[in-house]
């Protein structure tokens, strides 16, 4: 009781301080508006305004039908350069496709010859090469067999593949991107906020303070993990409503509730980490720098950026401990495939209980790190 | 002083205002040339603004100044006579350099007045001779007591041969006898220069001022009084200075000296409150605190007295239980102080040298939070906060935030909130430093009350001999070590000493023997001295000046080369993130999960899922029972895709019908559908071109071959283009954080002095600062290179020049990046946030890295267009994948070079020349 009072009134303080604070604040709302609608309108994961050039020596009606089939979104308007070009052009990275229609080439098609058509893809250009040449082939057959269809019925396949995308039809960047772009800034906010909030007070002398009084470094802890969270989970809320819903127009499959269970542990799990760090840096900046070691890795590889399947072997394990890939998991059931409490519940205890575990490491070292600042 | 002589300095109707308050109103005062000009005053009434704007650190916002004859509002004039001023600013080497060494330190101040090598070394050997520094010149300055920092601080100050000296309290803080050898030292000084050197010097110590020549009293932005120490002795009527000082003040009515009643023992018992024996604190190799032992009795004032840094803080947090003593024990109440013991906590009250207080909270709001977490209940909390409020006259403040407070009522409030829970036991830690003469009076009235009335026990320290001299006993520090304990009169007894402090100086003459406390010599002016031209002659005009512009490099290489994390940060943090990104951002997706629902379960069905079976990227998962399991294990993520084959599959197969495999993709990662979709119906060619299906039907042909040609990159491996372009990002990010931190880490530690008050110019500055971390992130690439190859096994196909030469340029538009952030930026934090915000984003999602900028629209492909990386992502991915040469990528390099004149003019004309 006496405990739970001690907290409660520790995280009033801690509420009024973050509040006096203006560039975190100003972080808080930088992370929740611009960073998330800035992600989300990326299109990085989609097949988007892709730079497609054709050498067109056929100059055909078969040809023009080719080269009109390339739209937006998908698509530029294709640019018409020349065979010397190709080279120069996909060099310095203009454009990541180039078509080369050979000359004859409706005739020798018409006449069953099966001519050859050459696509140039820029293999360095990673997620646009793959997905677009897969479209361009795609689009190529279907000018080549409705341009053929008038002229003779071409028979159906024997065996032919329906494939339908489950949770987000159109397969649109901000749907995913939004939404992941909550948890870098939830990752972000909770380790900072909470770390900034511990190294902040001693700096100022004033966990000194604390120490001498009859308070316990878990309450101390414990307040700034509560005040520090209410806040985040305060701006997610706010965020998924106006900024995901309103703004973005994204639809959210699930229960938002259930997700929100889900943000408050990780924030256990975010602040517990950010005052563990907070207990090992010395100063702000080296806040900062360690922030950036220990955040980047746990954003970019937990599966909000790509595929956890992509990393190596020995990789993607030791990001499966990692309460980030969890988190990452528990949003996209939630959030996306509408899953249910039984879905999630094992991440949910992954989290808490690495959660748990730095908090443990952060109230041991509490009391040896507070001091040692003032030698 | 001569009255013929002009004076050395015109001050007229000179108003500054910091935001709502205001610093100086309206002062007009003539400095007389040739002698030691005192101000004296408490913190916060504008003395160290007037020196400031005296030497040209400080922009002036209204009024004038002629100082040695120049106009300090114009550039030009401010350039030309900044040579001929020194400037110490307050706070114990606040212009110096920790991690430097004294020869470093002075050395960096000589290049900066553009002395040759032949000039400084001579110099530097004079001034280490003349200040006793000699011994000392290799050790780094943190590591120097506060009376050597200050001694270097004024080596470091006198490099030019000054004919102004500002020293803005030079002495605070520093124990007795460095500060009589200090001022030995600067009279000796002066005599040298046959009285040509003009000092003006600000003081919180009012006994130092006795020896100047003429005083300015201030208080609260106005000038009380002017006149020699003698003249304002004469006009209050008052025996000493400081008496003097407080009968200036406006509200003199309150100035009797607190009395101290003699101390009554309470309860007979002399059982002791606090004992320390044998304590002993070690850092490392340092000794902060040697063997101390003394022991508190109930009710008294025990005082601990000396000067900063001698380990009076450090005991008390031993005694607090906030840090463990090497060796040795405290007790306090009998008790030690370990973690676990709350119930001694809850009988002691703590005031540490920071006053401790929630800034942000208002002073009603800090003292209830404290009630509560001393769980007082809630009425008698109410009734002791009342109490509190009006004994400590704390009621026109009530609602005021802690951080707006005067000093003195700040101060006042820390002592509420430490004894809100009525502590047996109080201690405070330099509770009054800082704060004008009438507060301190007022605070030990406090204090003899709370002793003398509630029988509080109070443990004490201080640097100011006058409190000294109010406490029951005392112990005298230095070095980590007690000296002497007794009480005051015992104490000047045993030294036969006039005072307290003339004790104390014999209590330190004694402990250092006759070496260290051995009035320096002054070497007398050397004869070829005259032959040496002053470096401002011919050096300091010019307009650049590469020995400036290599001070400052010298110095921030040996700076970073002494912080063991920085240096950690800017070599391996680049290794790491590029293992972590390297091998972690794919998109070659593998391992992709699926199921099977098979309806049909024939021979033509199994034969469709065998090709999907045999597939590299997917790996079955247990079939799929019906629609209920689908979904379920959709939406928990087991499998990514579910292929559905319909009842009838083979049966329509085998009639020639047209049959249809149904698939359900995962979208809630819409890359990786893309490309499970692509798989899919890749693998669904194969299965139809599969010589070993066997359909009824003639299989239709494609009318046209079309081939895709990956080019640069022939297996579509993305590790061929993610490793050169992390090469890109992490040279984008790392220098430019570490050069905004640079330039930040001096506003705020307050060393940007140096730019302001020396003829170093801000490009020198910007130019030398950003030379080391060009230096590192050339480090970083070589790294980064070798591990590209050896660690990633990225072949290098191109050439090495346009790469090369590519990596210079771009460095050094990254970290002039950084130093354009740092211009807009006041604290480390802020740079540091600030520059990875601005960098991060426009690098990952605006350059390149997963969407070409030729993809981007708007606003956004704006952004690409205006950051660097945008040029240099195609040199490193040209270079090591598509194999290019200069031929191809000199465009890019020619673009990265345009960068460098407009990011450096922007922080130039970003960066001021003076405080505003």
């Amino acid at each position: 009781m006496r405990s739970l009072s001690n907290i409660f009134w520790l995280g009033t303080k801690e509420l009024r301080s973050l509040f006096g604070d203006v560039v975190l604040i100003g972080l808080v709302i930088y992370s929740f508006t611009v960073a998330v609608i800035s992600q989300a309108q990326s299109n990085s994961q989609e097949l988007y305004h892709a730079s497609i050039a054709v050498v067109d020596e056929d100059s055909s009606e078969l040809s023009r039908r080719i080269i009109g089939a390339f739209l937006l979104p998908y698509f530029q308007p294709p640019v018409h350069i020349t065979q010397a070009q190709i080279e120069p052009v996909m060099n310095s990275g203009r454009f990541t496709f180039v078509l080369d229609i050979p000359p004859n080439f409706e005739r020798d098609v018409l006449a069953g010859h099966r001519p050859a058509l050459q696509v140039n893809v820029d293999a360095t250009a990673m997620v646009q090469a793959g997905l677009g040449s897969g479209y361009i082939l795609q689009i190529i057959d279907t000018e080549i067999d409705w341009f053929l269809a008038r002229a003779q019925t071409t028979p159906l396949s024997p065996v032919n593949l329906v494939t339908r995308i489950a949770f987000n039809p159109n397969v649109t960047t901000s749907w995913f991107e939004s939404v992941m772009g909550i948890i870098s800034s939830v990752t972000m906010l909770a380790i900072i906020l909470a770390g900034a909030a511990l190294v902040r007070e001693r700096e100022h002398g004033t966990m000194e303070h604390l120490l001498v009084m009859p308070l316990s470094p878990f309450e101390i802890a414990m307040s700034k993990i509560w005040a520090n969270g209410l806040v985040i989970a305060a701006a997610v809320v706010i965020a998924l409503y106006l900024v995901v819903q309103l703004v973005l127009g994204v639809p959210i499959a699930g229960s938002i509730p259930l997700f929100m269970v889900g943000v408050v542990l990780y924030l256990f799990f975010g602040t517990a980490v950010g005052l563990f760090l907070g207990t090992i840096a010395r100063s702000m900046p080296q806040l900062g720098l360690l922030y950036i070691l220990v955040a980047v890795p746990m954003n970019m590889l937990s599966g909000g950026a790509t595929p956890v399947e992509a990393q190596p072997q020995w990789l993607s394990t030791i990001m499966k401990a990692s309460p980030s890939t969890h988190f990452v998991s528990v949003a996209q059931a939630i959030l996306y495939r509408g899953a249910g409490f039984d879905v999630v519940w094992q991440h949910f205890i992954a989290i808490a209980g690495i959660g748990a575990l730095f908090l443990t490491l952060t109230i041991w070292r509490f009391r040896a790190a507070v001091t040692a600042t003032g030698a | 002083m001569s009255d013929a002589a002009p004076p050395v300095a015109v001050i007229r109707n000179v108003t500054q205002r910091y935001r709502d308050v205001t610093a100086l109103a309206d002062i007009s005062i003539e400095l007389p040339s040739g002698c030691v000009v005192g101000l004296i005053g408490p913190d916060g009434v504008g003395k160290s603004s007037l020196l400031s704007i005296l030497a040209g650190a400080r922009a002036i916002q209204d009024g004038q100044v002629m100082v040695l004859g120049a106009d300090m509002a114009d550039r030009r004039a401010r350039s030309r006579v900044c040579p001929r001023i020194a400037y110490m600013p307050q706070g114990l080497g606040k212009n110096l350099y920790p991690d430097l060494s004294v020869r470093e330190n002075i050395e960096f101040f000589a290049r900066l007045f553009g002395q040759s090598r032949d000039e400084r070394e001579w110099r530097i050997a004079e001034l280490l001779q003349s200040t006793g520094l000699a011994d000392f010149a290799d050790r780094p300055a943190k590591k120097l007591s506060g009376g050597m920092k200050q001694k270097l601080g004024l080596c470091c100050s006198l490099i030019h041969d000054p004919d102004l000296l500002i020293l803005d309290e030079p002495t605070t803080g520093v124990d007795p006898l460095s500060r009589r050898q200090f001022w030995d030292l600067i009279d000796r000084l002066r005599a040298r220069s046959a009285g040509k050197m003009s000092v003006v010097v600000a003081t919180a110590y009012m006994e130092e001022a006795e020896r100047f020549d003429w005083l300015i009293a201030m208080n609260d932005g106005r000038i009380l009084a002017t006149g020699s120490p003698a003249e304002l002795r004469v006009q209050t009527g008052a025996t000493s200075i400081e008496d003097a000082f407080v009968a200036l003040l406006p509200q003199a009515a309150d100035q009797d000296q607190a009395e101290m009643p003699a101390r009554t023992v309470l309860d007979g018992s002399h059982e002791p409150v606090i004992v320390a024996r044998e304590l002993t604190r070690q850092f490392g190799d340092f000794t902060a605190v040697d063997r101390v032992s003394f022991s508190i009795r109930k009710g008294e004032i025990f005082g601990f007295v000396g000067s900063h840094g001698c380990g009076k803080t450090t005991t008390m947090k031993m005694l607090t239980g906030l840090l463990p003593p090497s060796d040795g024990e405290a007790l306090i109440f009998g008790r030690t102080m370990e973690a676990g013991n709350y119930e001694s906590r809850r009988r002691v009250g703590y005031m540490s040298q920071s006053f401790s207080l929630y800034g942000e909270l208002t002073v009603r709001q800090n003292l209830v939070l404290h009630a509560r977490l001393f769980h007082l209940p809630p009425d008698q909390a109410d009734k002791r906060i009342a109490e509190l409020v009006e004994r400590c006259d704390l009621a026109d403040h009530i609602d005021g935030l802690a951080s707006d407070l005067p000093l003195g009522i700040r101060q006042r409030l820390s002592l509420a909130v430490a004894i809100v829970h009525k502590p047996d036991l109080l201690i405070l830690d330099e509770p009054t430093s800082g704060v004008d003469p009438v507060a301190r009076n007022q605070f030990w009235r406090l204090l003899i009350e709370l002793s003398r009335n509630d029988g509080m026990t109070i443990f004490v320290s201080t640097h100011f001999m006058n409190e000294a001299a109010r406490c029951d006993r005392l112990s005298l520090m230095h070095d980590g070590r007690v000296l002497a304990t007794d009480t005051p009169d015992g104490l000047i007894k045993a030294k036969n000493a006039r005072s307290l402090e003339q004790a104390f100086i014999a209590f330190l003459e004694q402990d250092a023997g006759v070496d260290d406390g051995a009035p320096v010599t002054l070497t007398q002016a050397d004869p070829n001295r005259a032959a040496l031209p002053r470096a401002d002659d011919d050096g300091q005009r010019a307009l650049f000046s590469s020995r400036r512009l290599l001070a400052y490099t010298i110095r921030e290489g040996l700076e970073l080369v002494r912080d063991p994390i920085r240096l950690l940060f800017a070599l391996f943090g680049t290794a790491f993130l590029m293992i972590v990104i390297g091998f972690g951002i794919s998109t070659d997706v593998n391992n992709l999960t699926f199921a099977a629902l098979d309806h049909d379960q024939t021979p033509e069905s199994r034969a469709y899922l065998a090709e999907l079976r045999g597939s590299r990227y997917f790996t079955e998962r247990p079939p799929l029972a019906d629609y209920a399991d689908l979904e379920r294990r959709m939406k928990n993520g087991d499998i990514k895709a579910s292929i559905e084959i319909p009842p009838n599959f083979g049966m329509d197969i085998k009639r020639g019908r047209p049959a249809f495999v149904s698939a359900w993709i995962d979208g809630s990662m819409p890359f990786r559908a893309e490309t499970i979709r692509g798989y899919l119906e890749g693998t669904h060619i194969l299965y139809l071109s599969d010589p070993a299906v066997k359909t009824t039907q003639a299989s239709a042909a494609s009318a046209a071959d079309i081939t895709i040609r990956f080019k640069y990159n022939q297996s579509f491996d993305s590790i061929y283009a993610m490793v050169p372009t992390t090469i890109a990002l992490m040279l984008a990010l790392f220098p430019a954080i570490l050069m905004a931190l640079a330039v930040v880490r001096e506003k705020e530690l307050g060393s940007i002095t140096n730019l302001y008050v020396t003829p170093v110019t801000r490009l020198e500055f910007l130019l030398g600062k950003q030379l080391p971390y060009v230096a590192v992130a050339l480090v970083n690439f070589a790294v980064m290179f070798v591990m590209a190859l050896w660690l990633f096994r990225v072949s290098f196909k191109g050439s090495m020049l346009p790469l090369l030469l590519g990596t210079v340029v771009y460095v050094f538009t990254t970290t002039g990046y950084g130093m354009l952030i740092s211009t807009f930026c006041r604290t480390q934090i802020a740079a540091l946030f600030g520059t990875a915000i601005l960098t991060v984003l426009p690098a990952t999602q605006f350059s390149g890295m997963m969407v070409p900028v030729s993809s981007l629209s708007g606003f956004a492909q704006l952004i690409g267009m205006g950051f660097p990386m945008t040029y240099f992502r195609p040199i490193t991915v040209g270079t090591f994948t598509k194999g290019l040469g200069f031929a191809d990528l000199g465009p890019y390099v020619l673009m990265l070079l345009a960068f460098i004149p407009v990011l450096t003019t922007l922080s130039l004309v970003l960066l001021p020349k003076q405080e505003q």
